[in-house]
Protein backbone atom coordinates (compact mmCIF):
# COMPACT_ATOMS: atom_id res chain seq x y z
CA UNK A 1 0.00 0.00 0.00
CA UNK A 2 2.72 2.43 1.05
CA UNK A 3 4.49 1.67 -2.17
CA UNK A 4 1.56 2.46 -4.45
CA UNK A 5 0.89 5.67 -2.59
CA UNK A 6 4.45 6.84 -3.04
CA UNK A 7 4.36 5.88 -6.71
CA UNK A 8 1.38 8.09 -7.34
CA UNK A 9 2.63 10.95 -5.23
CA UNK A 10 5.97 11.10 -7.00
CA UNK A 11 4.59 10.74 -10.48
CA UNK A 12 1.80 13.25 -9.90
CA UNK A 13 4.23 15.80 -8.57
CA UNK A 14 6.43 15.11 -11.54
CA UNK A 15 3.64 15.26 -14.07
CA UNK A 16 2.86 18.70 -12.77
CA UNK A 17 6.42 19.81 -13.36
CA UNK A 18 6.93 18.38 -16.79
CA UNK A 19 5.57 15.71 -19.00
CA UNK A 20 8.25 13.18 -18.19
CA UNK A 21 8.84 10.33 -15.76
CA UNK A 22 10.94 10.75 -12.68
CA UNK A 23 14.40 9.23 -13.39
CA UNK A 24 13.92 6.84 -10.47
CA UNK A 25 10.88 5.27 -12.09
CA UNK A 26 12.63 5.26 -15.45
CA UNK A 27 15.25 2.97 -13.91
CA UNK A 28 12.61 0.87 -12.14
CA UNK A 29 10.75 0.41 -15.42
CA UNK A 30 13.88 -0.62 -17.23
CA UNK A 31 14.91 -3.05 -14.50
CA UNK A 32 11.50 -4.69 -14.37
CA UNK A 33 11.54 -5.10 -18.14
CA UNK A 34 15.01 -6.64 -17.88
CA UNK A 35 13.92 -9.11 -15.21
CA UNK A 36 10.76 -10.18 -16.95
CA UNK A 37 12.53 -10.76 -20.25
CA UNK A 38 15.51 -12.57 -18.77
CA UNK A 39 15.86 -16.33 -19.11
CA UNK A 40 16.67 -16.82 -15.49
CA UNK A 41 13.36 -15.34 -14.44
CA UNK A 42 11.43 -17.51 -16.88
CA UNK A 43 13.24 -20.62 -15.62
CA UNK A 44 12.57 -19.66 -12.00
CA UNK A 45 8.93 -18.93 -12.57
CA UNK A 46 8.47 -22.29 -14.31
CA UNK A 47 10.17 -24.14 -11.43
CA UNK A 48 8.19 -22.34 -8.78
CA UNK A 49 4.87 -22.61 -10.60
CA UNK A 50 5.40 -26.35 -11.13
CA UNK A 51 6.29 -27.00 -7.50
CA UNK A 52 3.34 -24.97 -6.30
CA UNK A 53 0.99 -26.88 -8.54
CA UNK A 54 2.53 -30.11 -7.24
CA UNK A 55 2.07 -29.10 -3.64
CA UNK A 56 -1.49 -28.01 -4.36
CA UNK A 57 -2.18 -31.41 -5.87
CA UNK A 58 -0.87 -33.28 -2.82
CA UNK A 59 -2.77 -30.93 -0.53
CA UNK A 60 -6.00 -31.55 -2.40
CA UNK A 61 -5.61 -35.34 -2.41
CA UNK A 62 -4.82 -35.39 1.30
CA UNK A 63 -7.13 -32.75 2.61
CA UNK A 64 -9.80 -35.33 3.49
CA UNK A 65 -7.49 -37.24 5.83
CA UNK A 66 -6.17 -33.99 7.26
CA UNK A 67 -9.46 -33.17 8.94
CA UNK A 68 -9.64 -34.89 12.31
CA UNK A 69 -12.70 -34.78 14.55
CA UNK A 70 -11.19 -32.75 17.40
CA UNK A 71 -8.81 -30.61 15.38
CA UNK A 72 -8.95 -27.00 16.56
CA UNK A 73 -7.81 -25.95 13.07
CA UNK A 74 -10.77 -27.82 11.54
CA UNK A 75 -12.63 -24.58 11.00
CA UNK A 76 -9.79 -23.33 8.83
CA UNK A 77 -10.01 -25.93 6.11
CA UNK A 78 -8.91 -23.50 3.47
CA UNK A 79 -5.59 -22.74 5.12
CA UNK A 80 -4.74 -26.42 4.98
CA UNK A 81 -4.28 -26.02 1.23
CA UNK A 82 -1.00 -24.31 2.06
CA UNK A 83 0.25 -26.59 4.82
CA UNK A 84 -1.04 -30.15 4.24
CA UNK A 85 1.16 -32.77 2.68
CA UNK A 86 1.33 -36.58 2.76
CA UNK A 87 5.09 -36.64 3.07
CA UNK A 88 5.88 -37.40 -0.57
CA UNK A 89 5.89 -33.78 -1.71
CA UNK A 90 6.38 -30.80 0.62
CA UNK A 91 3.59 -28.30 1.19
CA UNK A 92 3.34 -24.86 -0.40
CA UNK A 93 4.82 -23.20 2.69
CA UNK A 94 7.85 -25.47 2.72
CA UNK A 95 8.40 -24.86 -0.98
CA UNK A 96 8.33 -21.11 -0.50
CA UNK A 97 10.75 -21.30 2.43
CA UNK A 98 13.07 -23.38 0.27
CA UNK A 99 12.74 -21.67 -3.12
CA UNK A 100 12.21 -18.12 -1.84
CA UNK A 101 15.91 -17.61 -1.07
CA UNK A 102 16.80 -18.95 -4.49
CA UNK A 103 14.43 -16.43 -6.07
CA UNK A 104 15.88 -13.55 -4.08
CA UNK A 105 19.47 -14.54 -4.76
CA UNK A 106 18.97 -15.07 -8.47
CA UNK A 107 17.42 -11.63 -8.93
CA UNK A 108 20.10 -9.78 -7.01
CA UNK A 109 23.45 -11.50 -7.24
CA UNK A 110 24.64 -9.57 -10.32
CA UNK A 111 22.76 -6.32 -9.73
CA UNK A 112 25.77 -4.03 -9.50
CA UNK A 113 28.80 -6.03 -10.59
CA UNK A 114 27.35 -6.92 -13.99
CA UNK A 115 26.80 -3.21 -14.66
CA UNK A 116 30.36 -2.56 -13.63
CA UNK A 117 31.72 -5.35 -15.84
CA UNK A 118 29.68 -4.26 -18.83
CA UNK A 119 30.94 -0.69 -18.37
CA UNK A 120 27.42 0.72 -18.02
CA UNK A 121 27.75 1.70 -14.36
CA UNK A 122 30.00 4.70 -14.92
CA UNK A 123 27.86 5.77 -17.86
CA UNK A 124 24.62 5.63 -15.87
CA UNK A 125 26.14 7.34 -12.84
CA UNK A 126 27.44 10.18 -14.98
CA UNK A 127 23.82 11.02 -15.77
CA UNK A 128 22.17 13.63 -13.55
CA UNK A 129 20.73 11.19 -11.03
CA UNK A 130 21.52 10.66 -7.39
CA UNK A 131 23.70 7.67 -6.90
CA UNK A 132 21.29 5.88 -4.59
CA UNK A 133 18.57 5.97 -7.26
CA UNK A 134 20.28 3.11 -9.02
CA UNK A 135 20.50 0.78 -6.05
CA UNK A 136 17.09 1.75 -4.67
CA UNK A 137 15.51 1.29 -8.09
CA UNK A 138 17.08 -2.11 -8.50
CA UNK A 139 15.77 -3.17 -5.11
CA UNK A 140 12.29 -1.77 -5.72
CA UNK A 141 12.09 -3.34 -9.19
CA UNK A 142 13.07 -6.78 -7.90
CA UNK A 143 10.66 -6.42 -5.00
CA UNK A 144 7.78 -5.49 -7.33
CA UNK A 145 8.54 -8.48 -9.55
CA UNK A 146 8.78 -10.87 -6.59
CA UNK A 147 5.69 -9.41 -4.94
CA UNK A 148 3.57 -9.79 -8.05
CA UNK A 149 4.84 -13.32 -8.53
CA UNK A 150 4.16 -14.41 -4.94
CA UNK A 151 0.70 -12.90 -4.86
CA UNK A 152 -0.21 -14.40 -8.22
CA UNK A 153 0.93 -17.84 -7.06
CA UNK A 154 -0.81 -17.55 -3.70
CA UNK A 155 -4.05 -16.43 -5.28
CA UNK A 156 -3.79 -19.12 -7.94
CA UNK A 157 -3.49 -21.78 -5.25
CA UNK A 158 -6.49 -20.23 -3.51
CA UNK A 159 -8.46 -20.14 -6.74
CA UNK A 160 -7.73 -23.72 -7.71
CA UNK A 161 -8.43 -24.84 -4.17
CA UNK A 162 -11.73 -23.00 -4.23
CA UNK A 163 -12.73 -24.79 -7.40
CA UNK A 164 -11.57 -28.17 -6.11
CA UNK A 165 -12.96 -28.20 -2.59
CA UNK A 166 -15.89 -25.93 -3.18
CA UNK A 167 -15.71 -24.20 0.21
CA UNK A 168 -14.99 -20.47 -0.01
CA UNK A 169 -12.46 -19.00 2.40
CA UNK A 170 -13.71 -16.81 5.22
CA UNK A 171 -12.54 -13.23 5.41
CA UNK A 172 -10.16 -14.22 8.19
CA UNK A 173 -8.66 -17.05 6.19
CA UNK A 174 -8.16 -14.69 3.28
CA UNK A 175 -6.43 -12.15 5.49
CA UNK A 176 -4.22 -14.86 6.95
CA UNK A 177 -3.13 -15.89 3.46
CA UNK A 178 -2.43 -12.26 2.55
CA UNK A 179 -0.30 -11.83 5.67
CA UNK A 180 1.47 -15.08 4.88
CA UNK A 181 2.31 -13.74 1.41
CA UNK A 182 3.55 -10.47 2.90
CA UNK A 183 5.80 -12.36 5.31
CA UNK A 184 7.10 -14.40 2.36
CA UNK A 185 7.83 -11.15 0.54
CA UNK A 186 9.92 -9.91 3.47
CA UNK A 187 11.70 -13.24 3.60
CA UNK A 188 12.61 -13.12 -0.09
CA UNK A 189 13.53 -9.44 0.28
CA UNK A 190 16.09 -10.42 2.91
CA UNK A 191 17.84 -12.76 0.49
CA UNK A 192 17.52 -10.21 -2.29
CA UNK A 193 19.29 -7.58 -0.19
CA UNK A 194 21.96 -10.01 0.87
CA UNK A 195 22.68 -10.85 -2.76
CA UNK A 196 22.68 -7.15 -3.77
CA UNK A 197 25.20 -6.53 -1.01
CA UNK A 198 27.43 -9.30 -2.35
CA UNK A 199 27.03 -7.96 -5.87
CA UNK A 200 28.56 -4.70 -4.66
CA UNK A 201 31.20 -6.41 -2.58
CA UNK A 202 32.43 -8.90 -5.19
CA UNK A 203 33.55 -7.99 -8.67
CA UNK A 204 32.63 -11.29 -10.29
CA UNK A 205 28.97 -12.24 -10.52
CA UNK A 206 29.89 -15.89 -10.04
CA UNK A 207 31.65 -15.15 -6.75
CA UNK A 208 28.72 -13.23 -5.37
CA UNK A 209 26.26 -15.93 -6.44
CA UNK A 210 28.42 -18.55 -4.78
CA UNK A 211 28.73 -16.51 -1.60
CA UNK A 212 24.94 -16.14 -1.40
CA UNK A 213 24.36 -19.83 -2.05
CA UNK A 214 26.96 -20.67 0.60
CA UNK A 215 25.11 -18.60 3.19
CA UNK A 216 21.81 -20.10 2.14
CA UNK A 217 23.20 -23.65 2.44
CA UNK A 218 24.82 -22.81 5.74
CA UNK A 219 21.53 -21.72 7.25
CA UNK A 220 19.39 -24.42 5.68
CA UNK A 221 21.72 -27.40 6.28
CA UNK A 222 24.67 -26.81 8.56
CA UNK A 223 23.24 -24.34 11.02
CA UNK A 224 20.80 -26.86 12.49
CA UNK A 225 23.61 -29.38 12.87
CA UNK A 226 25.80 -26.88 14.68
CA UNK A 227 22.95 -25.87 16.97
CA UNK A 228 22.35 -29.56 17.72
CA UNK A 229 25.99 -30.02 18.61
CA UNK A 230 25.90 -27.03 20.93
CA UNK A 231 22.65 -28.36 22.34
CA UNK A 232 24.19 -31.72 23.21
CA UNK A 233 27.12 -30.10 24.88
CA UNK A 234 24.93 -27.81 26.96
CA UNK A 235 22.02 -30.15 27.71
CA UNK A 236 21.08 -30.11 31.41
CA UNK A 237 21.37 -33.31 33.42
CA UNK A 238 18.38 -35.51 34.11
CA UNK A 239 18.16 -34.07 37.64
CA UNK A 240 18.12 -30.47 36.52
CA UNK A 241 15.32 -28.27 37.81
CA UNK A 242 12.39 -27.28 35.63
CA UNK A 243 13.72 -23.76 35.42
CA UNK A 244 17.01 -24.97 34.05
CA UNK A 245 15.25 -27.12 31.45
CA UNK A 246 13.05 -24.24 30.36
CA UNK A 247 15.99 -21.87 30.22
CA UNK A 248 17.86 -24.40 28.12
CA UNK A 249 14.93 -24.83 25.73
CA UNK A 250 14.57 -21.07 25.37
CA UNK A 251 18.26 -20.69 24.68
CA UNK A 252 18.24 -23.39 22.00
CA UNK A 253 15.20 -21.87 20.33
CA UNK A 254 16.81 -18.44 20.32
CA UNK A 255 19.95 -19.89 18.77
CA UNK A 256 17.85 -21.42 16.01
CA UNK A 257 16.16 -18.09 15.44
CA UNK A 258 19.36 -16.58 14.08
CA UNK A 259 18.51 -18.40 10.88
CA UNK A 260 16.09 -16.34 8.78
CA UNK A 261 14.39 -19.51 7.58
CA UNK A 262 13.50 -20.39 11.19
CA UNK A 263 11.91 -16.96 11.69
CA UNK A 264 10.00 -17.39 8.46
CA UNK A 265 8.80 -20.89 9.36
CA UNK A 266 7.62 -19.83 12.80
CA UNK A 267 5.83 -16.80 11.40
CA UNK A 268 4.08 -18.64 8.60
CA UNK A 269 3.11 -21.64 10.73
CA UNK A 270 1.49 -19.39 13.29
CA UNK A 271 -0.33 -17.44 10.62
CA UNK A 272 -1.57 -20.50 8.74
CA UNK A 273 -2.34 -22.65 11.80
CA UNK A 274 -4.52 -20.53 14.05
CA UNK A 275 -4.26 -23.07 16.91
CA UNK A 276 -0.59 -22.26 17.48
CA UNK A 277 -0.61 -20.03 20.55
CA UNK A 278 3.04 -19.80 21.50
CA UNK A 279 6.35 -20.33 19.81
CA UNK A 280 8.32 -21.06 22.95
CA UNK A 281 7.98 -23.64 25.73
CA UNK A 282 4.88 -23.29 27.89
CA UNK A 283 4.60 -24.47 31.48
CA UNK A 284 1.67 -26.51 32.70
CA UNK A 285 0.40 -23.53 34.69
CA UNK A 286 0.30 -21.41 31.56
CA UNK A 287 -1.59 -24.06 29.59
CA UNK A 288 -3.92 -24.92 32.51
CA UNK A 289 -7.44 -23.87 31.79
CA UNK A 290 -6.78 -22.83 28.20
CA UNK A 291 -9.43 -23.89 25.74
CA UNK A 292 -7.89 -25.57 22.67
CA UNK A 293 -9.45 -23.12 20.26
CA UNK A 294 -7.87 -21.17 17.40
CA UNK A 295 -6.55 -17.67 18.00
CA UNK A 296 -8.07 -14.70 16.20
CA UNK A 297 -5.89 -13.14 13.52
CA UNK A 298 -4.84 -10.19 15.64
CA UNK A 299 -3.56 -12.50 18.37
CA UNK A 300 -1.70 -14.69 15.88
CA UNK A 301 -0.03 -11.58 14.52
CA UNK A 302 0.96 -10.60 18.06
CA UNK A 303 2.53 -14.01 18.56
CA UNK A 304 4.69 -13.65 15.44
CA UNK A 305 5.43 -9.96 15.86
CA UNK A 306 8.99 -10.60 17.17
CA UNK A 307 9.70 -12.93 14.26
CA UNK A 308 8.38 -10.38 11.78
CA UNK A 309 10.43 -7.62 13.37
CA UNK A 310 13.51 -9.82 13.22
CA UNK A 311 13.01 -10.58 9.54
CA UNK A 312 12.43 -6.93 8.67
CA UNK A 313 15.45 -5.90 10.75
CA UNK A 314 17.68 -8.42 8.96
CA UNK A 315 16.40 -7.11 5.62
CA UNK A 316 17.03 -3.52 6.61
CA UNK A 317 20.54 -4.31 7.90
CA UNK A 318 21.45 -5.94 4.59
CA UNK A 319 20.02 -3.02 2.65
CA UNK A 320 21.87 -0.55 4.84
CA UNK A 321 25.14 -2.38 4.30
CA UNK A 322 24.69 -2.43 0.54
CA UNK A 323 23.60 1.21 0.52
CA UNK A 324 26.64 2.40 2.45
CA UNK A 325 29.12 0.33 0.47
CA UNK A 326 27.59 1.44 -2.82
CA UNK A 327 27.61 5.13 -1.91
CA UNK A 328 31.29 4.91 -0.96
CA UNK A 329 32.29 2.88 -3.99
CA UNK A 330 34.56 4.54 -6.48
CA UNK A 331 33.04 4.07 -9.90
CA UNK A 332 35.65 3.50 -12.54
CA UNK A 333 34.97 2.40 -16.04
CA UNK A 334 35.32 -1.35 -16.44
CA UNK B 1 29.04 33.75 -17.70
CA UNK B 2 31.95 32.22 -15.86
CA UNK B 3 35.26 32.71 -17.52
CA UNK B 4 36.57 29.36 -16.42
CA UNK B 5 34.29 26.40 -16.97
CA UNK B 6 36.40 24.00 -14.96
CA UNK B 7 38.40 25.18 -11.97
CA UNK B 8 40.57 22.80 -9.98
CA UNK B 9 42.18 24.23 -6.86
CA UNK B 10 44.74 22.35 -4.81
CA UNK B 11 43.16 19.07 -5.82
CA UNK B 12 44.67 16.03 -4.13
CA UNK B 13 43.58 12.39 -4.11
CA UNK B 14 45.33 9.76 -2.04
CA UNK B 15 44.75 6.02 -2.01
CA UNK B 16 46.40 4.94 1.22
CA UNK B 17 50.01 5.97 0.83
CA UNK B 18 49.79 6.38 -2.91
CA UNK B 19 49.09 9.88 -4.17
CA UNK B 20 47.20 9.66 -7.47
CA UNK B 21 46.66 13.37 -7.90
CA UNK B 22 48.93 15.83 -6.14
CA UNK B 23 47.98 19.46 -5.45
CA UNK B 24 46.58 20.09 -8.90
CA UNK B 25 45.61 23.58 -10.05
CA UNK B 26 44.02 23.90 -13.44
CA UNK B 27 41.58 26.25 -15.14
CA UNK B 28 39.82 25.48 -18.39
CA UNK B 29 38.23 28.27 -20.39
CA UNK B 30 34.83 28.21 -21.97
CA UNK B 31 34.72 26.86 -25.51
CA UNK B 32 38.24 25.52 -25.69
CA UNK B 33 39.40 21.99 -26.36
CA UNK B 34 41.76 21.10 -23.58
CA UNK B 35 43.98 18.04 -23.78
CA UNK B 36 45.12 16.10 -20.76
CA UNK B 37 48.25 14.40 -21.97
CA UNK B 38 50.17 11.92 -19.93
CA UNK B 39 51.18 8.29 -19.66
CA UNK B 40 48.95 5.63 -18.10
CA UNK B 41 48.62 5.99 -14.35
CA UNK B 42 49.40 9.71 -14.40
CA UNK B 43 46.14 10.50 -12.58
CA UNK B 44 44.13 11.69 -15.57
CA UNK B 45 41.15 9.38 -14.98
CA UNK B 46 41.12 10.06 -11.24
CA UNK B 47 41.01 13.80 -11.93
CA UNK B 48 38.10 13.29 -14.29
CA UNK B 49 36.23 11.14 -11.76
CA UNK B 50 36.59 13.94 -9.21
CA UNK B 51 35.24 16.48 -11.69
CA UNK B 52 32.10 14.38 -12.00
CA UNK B 53 31.76 13.71 -8.29
CA UNK B 54 32.22 9.98 -8.87
CA UNK B 55 34.98 9.97 -6.29
CA UNK B 56 35.78 12.36 -3.48
CA UNK B 57 39.00 14.38 -3.40
CA UNK B 58 41.18 14.00 -0.32
CA UNK B 59 41.63 17.76 -0.30
CA UNK B 60 41.14 20.72 -2.59
CA UNK B 61 38.08 21.58 -4.62
CA UNK B 62 36.58 21.09 -8.07
CA UNK B 63 34.20 23.59 -9.59
CA UNK B 64 32.48 22.97 -12.90
CA UNK B 65 30.49 25.91 -14.24
CA UNK B 66 30.77 27.40 -10.79
CA UNK B 67 29.21 24.36 -9.12
CA UNK B 68 31.12 22.26 -6.63
CA UNK B 69 31.35 18.72 -7.99
CA UNK B 70 31.85 17.06 -4.65
CA UNK B 71 28.85 18.54 -2.92
CA UNK B 72 26.48 19.00 -5.88
CA UNK B 73 27.33 16.21 -8.32
CA UNK B 74 23.85 16.02 -9.81
CA UNK B 75 23.85 19.66 -10.90
CA UNK B 76 27.28 19.20 -12.42
CA UNK B 77 26.27 16.02 -14.24
CA UNK B 78 23.34 17.90 -15.78
CA UNK B 79 25.84 20.12 -17.62
CA UNK B 80 28.64 17.69 -18.24
CA UNK B 81 28.69 14.76 -20.62
CA UNK B 82 31.20 12.07 -19.80
CA UNK B 83 32.45 9.41 -22.17
CA UNK B 84 34.40 6.86 -20.13
CA UNK B 85 37.20 4.81 -21.53
CA UNK B 86 35.75 1.67 -23.14
CA UNK B 87 32.13 2.73 -22.67
CA UNK B 88 29.53 -0.01 -22.17
CA UNK B 89 25.93 -0.29 -23.29
CA UNK B 90 23.08 -2.60 -22.38
CA UNK B 91 23.76 -5.34 -24.86
CA UNK B 92 20.26 -6.68 -25.21
CA UNK B 93 18.89 -3.24 -26.02
CA UNK B 94 19.28 -1.65 -29.45
CA UNK B 95 21.47 1.38 -30.02
CA UNK B 96 18.56 3.76 -30.10
CA UNK B 97 16.97 2.19 -27.01
CA UNK B 98 20.18 2.83 -25.10
CA UNK B 99 20.09 6.47 -26.17
CA UNK B 100 16.42 6.79 -25.25
CA UNK B 101 17.16 5.41 -21.79
CA UNK B 102 19.84 8.04 -21.26
CA UNK B 103 17.45 10.70 -22.55
CA UNK B 104 14.78 9.54 -20.09
CA UNK B 105 17.28 9.64 -17.22
CA UNK B 106 17.99 13.24 -18.17
CA UNK B 107 14.31 14.05 -17.98
CA UNK B 108 13.87 14.50 -21.73
CA UNK B 109 10.36 13.66 -22.90
CA UNK B 110 9.72 10.65 -25.12
CA UNK B 111 8.99 12.49 -28.35
CA UNK B 112 11.81 14.96 -27.99
CA UNK B 113 14.18 12.19 -26.93
CA UNK B 114 13.42 10.09 -29.98
CA UNK B 115 13.87 13.00 -32.36
CA UNK B 116 17.14 13.91 -30.73
CA UNK B 117 18.40 10.34 -30.68
CA UNK B 118 17.67 9.85 -34.37
CA UNK B 119 19.35 13.10 -35.25
CA UNK B 120 22.44 12.23 -33.21
CA UNK B 121 22.67 8.71 -34.61
CA UNK B 122 22.60 10.26 -38.05
CA UNK B 123 25.31 12.68 -36.95
CA UNK B 124 27.69 9.97 -35.71
CA UNK B 125 26.96 7.76 -38.70
CA UNK B 126 25.00 5.02 -36.97
CA UNK B 127 21.57 5.70 -38.47
CA UNK B 128 21.55 2.36 -40.25
CA UNK B 129 22.54 0.43 -37.14
CA UNK B 130 20.06 2.21 -34.86
CA UNK B 131 17.88 -0.88 -34.42
CA UNK B 132 20.74 -3.31 -34.04
CA UNK B 133 21.42 -4.70 -30.58
CA UNK B 134 24.25 -2.78 -28.89
CA UNK B 135 25.92 -6.11 -28.10
CA UNK B 136 26.55 -6.58 -31.82
CA UNK B 137 28.30 -3.23 -32.23
CA UNK B 138 32.00 -3.11 -32.97
CA UNK B 139 34.35 -1.21 -30.71
CA UNK B 140 34.43 1.84 -32.99
CA UNK B 141 30.66 1.87 -33.34
CA UNK B 142 30.35 1.67 -29.56
CA UNK B 143 32.55 4.71 -29.09
CA UNK B 144 30.52 6.63 -31.66
CA UNK B 145 27.31 5.58 -29.91
CA UNK B 146 28.98 6.77 -26.72
CA UNK B 147 29.52 10.18 -28.28
CA UNK B 148 25.84 10.36 -29.24
CA UNK B 149 24.99 9.27 -25.69
CA UNK B 150 27.06 12.10 -24.26
CA UNK B 151 25.52 14.70 -26.57
CA UNK B 152 21.89 13.73 -26.05
CA UNK B 153 21.65 15.73 -22.84
CA UNK B 154 22.90 18.87 -24.67
CA UNK B 155 25.85 19.37 -22.33
CA UNK B 156 27.96 22.50 -21.95
CA UNK B 157 31.09 20.51 -21.30
CA UNK B 158 32.10 17.10 -22.56
CA UNK B 159 34.80 15.03 -20.95
CA UNK B 160 36.35 12.29 -23.04
CA UNK B 161 38.55 9.83 -21.24
CA UNK B 162 40.84 8.01 -23.68
CA UNK B 163 38.00 7.85 -26.21
CA UNK B 164 40.13 6.39 -28.97
CA UNK B 165 41.66 3.44 -27.15
CA UNK B 166 41.10 0.24 -29.07
CA UNK B 167 39.92 1.80 -32.32
CA UNK B 168 41.84 1.26 -35.55
CA UNK B 169 43.75 4.24 -37.04
CA UNK B 170 41.15 5.06 -39.70
CA UNK B 171 38.43 4.96 -37.05
CA UNK B 172 40.48 7.20 -34.78
CA UNK B 173 40.84 9.79 -37.51
CA UNK B 174 37.13 9.74 -38.17
CA UNK B 175 36.33 9.96 -34.49
CA UNK B 176 38.69 12.88 -33.91
CA UNK B 177 37.22 14.78 -36.84
CA UNK B 178 33.77 14.17 -35.41
CA UNK B 179 34.75 15.56 -32.01
CA UNK B 180 36.34 18.62 -33.57
CA UNK B 181 33.34 19.30 -35.78
CA UNK B 182 30.75 18.78 -33.07
CA UNK B 183 32.51 20.89 -30.51
CA UNK B 184 32.97 23.78 -32.93
CA UNK B 185 29.36 23.62 -34.08
CA UNK B 186 27.85 23.44 -30.62
CA UNK B 187 30.40 25.69 -28.95
CA UNK B 188 31.25 23.00 -26.41
CA UNK B 189 34.06 22.99 -23.95
CA UNK B 190 35.91 19.73 -24.39
CA UNK B 191 38.27 18.01 -22.01
CA UNK B 192 40.13 15.34 -23.89
CA UNK B 193 42.33 12.89 -22.05
CA UNK B 194 44.79 10.77 -23.95
CA UNK B 195 48.27 9.34 -23.94
CA UNK B 196 48.59 9.80 -27.72
CA UNK B 197 50.60 12.90 -28.44
CA UNK B 198 49.60 13.21 -32.08
CA UNK B 199 45.88 12.99 -31.36
CA UNK B 200 46.08 15.69 -28.74
CA UNK B 201 48.20 17.85 -31.00
CA UNK B 202 45.67 17.46 -33.79
CA UNK B 203 42.57 18.78 -32.05
CA UNK B 204 43.43 20.62 -28.86
CA UNK B 205 43.78 24.34 -28.29
CA UNK B 206 45.65 23.88 -25.08
CA UNK B 207 47.40 20.93 -23.52
CA UNK B 208 48.22 20.07 -19.95
CA UNK B 209 51.05 17.60 -19.49
CA UNK B 210 50.37 15.19 -16.68
CA UNK B 211 52.80 13.00 -14.82
CA UNK B 212 52.82 11.42 -11.39
CA UNK B 213 49.63 13.19 -10.40
CA UNK B 214 51.03 16.63 -11.15
CA UNK B 215 50.49 19.13 -13.92
CA UNK B 216 53.99 19.44 -15.37
CA UNK B 217 53.31 22.04 -18.04
CA UNK B 218 50.54 23.92 -19.77
CA UNK B 219 51.05 24.66 -23.45
CA UNK B 220 49.07 26.81 -25.88
CA UNK B 221 49.03 24.80 -29.07
CA UNK B 222 48.34 27.59 -31.51
CA UNK B 223 51.90 28.86 -31.20
CA UNK B 224 53.34 25.41 -31.24
CA UNK B 225 51.81 24.36 -34.50
CA UNK B 226 54.18 26.79 -36.17
CA UNK B 227 57.24 25.06 -34.79
CA UNK B 228 56.85 21.55 -36.08
CA UNK B 229 58.18 19.57 -33.19
CA UNK B 230 57.25 21.92 -30.42
CA UNK B 231 55.09 19.61 -28.36
CA UNK B 232 57.26 16.63 -29.17
CA UNK B 233 60.20 18.32 -27.53
CA UNK B 234 58.30 19.28 -24.44
CA UNK B 235 56.82 15.79 -24.15
CA UNK B 236 60.20 14.16 -24.50
CA UNK B 237 61.63 16.53 -21.97
CA UNK B 238 59.19 15.22 -19.37
CA UNK B 239 58.51 11.64 -20.33
CA UNK B 240 61.59 10.54 -22.20
CA UNK B 241 61.91 9.72 -25.86
CA UNK B 242 59.37 8.61 -28.36
CA UNK B 243 56.35 7.79 -26.15
CA UNK B 244 54.06 10.09 -27.99
CA UNK B 245 53.81 8.10 -31.19
CA UNK B 246 52.15 4.83 -30.29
Amino acid sequence: MGLTISITSISEEDMAMSNTNHPFWVIVNKEIADYVRSWRFIILIVIIALTCMGSLYTALTNIREAIKPNDPDGAFLFLKLFTVSDGTLPSFVVFISFLGPLLGISLGFDAINSEQNKGTLSRILSQPIHRDYLINAKFVAALIVIGIMLFVLGFLVMGFGLIAIGIPPTAEEFMRVVFFLIVSLFYVAFWLNLSIFFSIRFKQAATSALACVAIWLFFSVFYNMIVNLVGKALSPSAWASDYQVIAYQRFMLNLLRFAPSELFNEATMTLLMPSVRSLGPLTMEQVHGAIPSPLPLGQSLLVVWPQLTGLIAATVVCFGLSYVSFMRKEVRSR
Amino acid sequence: MCQYVIELTGLTKKYGNFTAVNDLNLNIRKGEIFGLLGPNGAGKSTTILMMLGLTEPTSGSVNVCGINSTTHPVDVKRKVGYLPEDVGFYEDMTGIENLLYTAALNGIGKKEGRAKAEQLLERVGLAKEADKKAGKYSKGMRQRLGLADVLIKSPEVIILDEPTSGIDPAGVQEFMDLILQLSREEGLTVLFSSHHLNQVQQVCDRVGLFGGGRLLAEVELTDLHKTEHGLDDIYNQYFGGGHGHE
